[in-house]
């Protein structure tokens, strides 16, 4: 299968479910209009809910090559796009002895090339999946210079002109909203909201993800974890990526194992520890 | 000729439900609205949810968004099957503003001050802002109020700040060499890199949550207070506001924007509470729960208020904690600080104080100036 086989929502469903990512019909579609409008899908929700992974299954499922941008604190465009390699550069200035022309120096030669720069001049024929992941961590200047890669998907580079994508890469976008993204770049993007998955779907999760585990396993582990998302009065609430973590914890220890001395497997801030085990939030399961 | 017509049907209803959410505060735009179009093209249109879905995923760029999305899909397609108000929406904040009334939306704030009245103009009224800065805001008047505000909005510029990972050129020696402008420098010198040129970190604004009490007992400084905290949004990126009495609203959007008055007002609508009871550990709780990943590390978190408290002291101190363990600093400002005589003694204080980096008066122009003061020095 791949990219332009992704021509409808079953297929798109199919795809993702090929790599083990299981995904409701809304998320589903969201993917096949990205890849069939050719627009940028922004996915936000909360920690753990597998934002990162539908890109990594998408890709897999179609073959495209996966190129990940993982957006930090102060990232800017000699680490997303490219850079020079300097060391390189100084040195083969001293070689020749100053006999070197500029444009030699600025050539491809001494060029570093970043994810966004791969994406742009991958091979047509063999498409790519760009994820930038966690947008919310750059910076206002860095979500600009995004804006404008994502509306021409070309680049400048001084030195050596500009570089177009023959091909625009599907490109999935993930935040944490630890901030609000500015709206201009919102409005390039398709939206979906990945929610905490349904007790049923979350079940089918454990099962596609760890085969081997038994049907007690996934059960008890889904409706730990179910109240523990009730619950309301937590610091953090586990993910998905939780569940899978405990039902593994319990494949190792018997099926049997008590939940609350597993406990720390889905909850990482002590006080919400405390409070489960004083309310005795998980009794009966 | 038929499918024609039928494109105008879809146009009309199309231009229907952009305008729909217009109508309730979404940015919608020409853009979305062809965009709309292709996804209805791209995916099987007899299908009532899979449009729905797709023009949800075209027309929404927020997760607030969403809940309009759905109010104006059923009102212009007007179908029950949509499930309005169900489970996935409950938890939304809109919700509740719809259903519960505005109570107690405090007066309009006074007309902006005379030209003859400008303070930086008329060396007489320096006179008049010396006495404004230590003057109790309770006992304001209104045009006094509009003289303060442009001095809260210059405080309001003056904010934290931390290192960035981000450099610039710098004429220091001694940061990370700047290789970038030495190979530059060394086509000139036959590749000898003679002069060594450096960067150091630049400065960024350090995120900055202000969390006003609106309880009854804060009613006389709430409304200047609220001002200086729609100056901090409006002058300084990465600002985040909240209000709170008996529960916590946030209120950074409806603050943003230029018009001074009208994001006062719709800040006042958003809050149902205004002039209520309190229950600060509630409100924090929240504020450490829904919003845990806005207040972040590294924030400076500004809590503005008396501290009357009728919810649990225990919660209380258990919240802040948890708050200053995840903030980078934890300032109070209470008006009653001011106070000569004042003493800690309300349950609600005196179970927030140990947990509190600094304790201001906010009382007056001037104490928010040494608030500004104390930021700037983070």
């Amino acid at each position: 299968m791949t990219l332009t086989y992704v021509a409808s929502v079953e297929e798109a469903s199919e795809a993702l479910a090929s790599q083990g990512y299981l995904a409701d019909r809304p998320l589903a579609l969201a993917v096949h209009l990205a890849v069939a409008l050719e627009q940028p899908l922004l996915l936000e929700g909360e920690a753990g809910v597998g934002k990162t992974e539908v890109a990594r299954a998408l890709a897999g499922a179609t073959g495209a090559r996966l190129i990940r941008l993982q957006c930090h604190e102060g990232i800017d465009v000699h680490h997303a796009v490219y850079d020079w390699d300097y060391p390189r550069q100084l040195l083969a200035l001293r070689a020749a002895e100053g006999g070197v022309d500029e444009g030699e120096l600025f050539s491809r030669r001494f060029l570093l090339r970043r994810p966004l720069l791969d994406a742009l001049e991958a091979d047509p024929a063999n498409p790519v999946v760009l994820l930038i992941d966690e947008i919310d961590r750059a910076d206002d200047e860095f979500e600009a210079f995004l804006l404008e890669f994502l509306a021409d998907f070309a680049v400048t580079i001084p030195e050596l002109g500009s570089v177009r994508a023959e091909r625009p890469p599907v490109v999935i976008l993930t935040s944490n909203r630890t901030r609000e993204l500015h709206d201009a770049l919102k409005r390039r993007c398709l939206y979906h909201w990945i929610d905490y998955p349904n007790a049923q779907l979350e079940r089918a999760i454990v099962h596609a993800r760890i085969p081997g585990v038994s049907e007690t396993i996934a059960n008890r582990v889904v409706t730990a974890v179910g109240r523990l998302r009730e619950h309301g009065d937590l610091y953090k609430l586990p993910g998905v990526g939780e569940t899978l973590v405990w039902a593994r914890a319990l494949l190792a220890l018997g099926e049997d194992a008590d939940l609350d001395e597993t406990l720390g497997v889905a909850l990482k801030v002590h006080e919400d520890v405390q409070r489960v085990r004083s309310r005795s939030v998980l009794d009966g399961v | 000729m038929a499918s024609e017509l039928l494109e105008d049907a879809v146009t009309d209803q199309l231009s229907a439900l952009t305008a729909s959410l217009r109508a309730q505060g979404s940015r919608v735009g020409m853009g979305e609205l062809l965009n709309a179009h292709r996804a209805l093209e791209a995916v099987d249109c007899t299908s009532r949810e899979d449009a729905r879905l797709a023009l949800r995923a075209v027309l929404c760029s927020e997760r607030g968004d969403l809940i309009k999305f759905e109010r104006a899909f059923y009102d212009v397609f007007g179908d029950a099957r949509v499930p309005l108000g169900a489970s996935p929406f409950d938890e939304l904040e809109g919700m509740p503003r719809e259903v519960l009334p505005h109570a107690g939306i405090p007066a309009t704030a006074p007309a902006p001050p005379q030209a003859d009245a400008d303070p930086t103009a008329v060396p007489a009224a320096w006179s008049d802002v010396e006495l404004l800065r230590h003057k109790d805001f309770a006992a304001y008047s209104d045009l006094e109020m509009a003289l303060a505000r442009e001095l809260i909005a210059r405080l309001a510029r003056r904010g934290p700040t931390r290192l960035s990972r981000r450099t610039r050129p710098s004429r220091r020696r001694g940061h990370t060499p700047d290789l970038r402008r030495m190979v530059r420098g060394s086509l000139r010198t036959a590749g000898e890199p003679v002069e060594r040129v450096w960067r150091a970190p630049s400065r960024r604004p350090r995120p900055m949550v202000l969390v006003l009490d609106v309880s009854g007992s804060m009613t006389p400084y709430a409304r200047m207070l609220l001002q200086y905290l729609h100056a901090s949004v409006a002058a300084r990126r990465r600002v985040e506001a909240f209000a709170f009495g008996t529960r916590l609203t946030r209120i950074t959007n409806e603050l943003g924007g230029r018009d001074h008055d009208r994001a006062l007002e719709r800040a006042a609508e958003a809050v149902i509470d205004f002039s209520g009871g309190t229950r600060i550990g509630a409100a924090l709780a929240s504020l450490n729960r829904v919003h845990g990943r806005r207040v972040g590390r590294g924030a400076v978190v500004v809590i503005l208020s008396d501290g009357w408290d009728r919810g649990d002291p225990e919660e209380l101190a258990l919240e802040m904690a948890r708050l200053r363990r995840s903030a980078h600093r934890l300032v109070w400002l209470n008006p009653l600080a001011a106070h000569p005589e004042f003493a800690p003694l309300t349950r609600g204080m005196r179970a927030a104080i140990p947990h509190t980096d600094d304790l201001l008066a906010g009382n007056s122009l001037a104490s928010l100036e040494q608030l500004a003061v104390i930021l700037e020095e983070i």
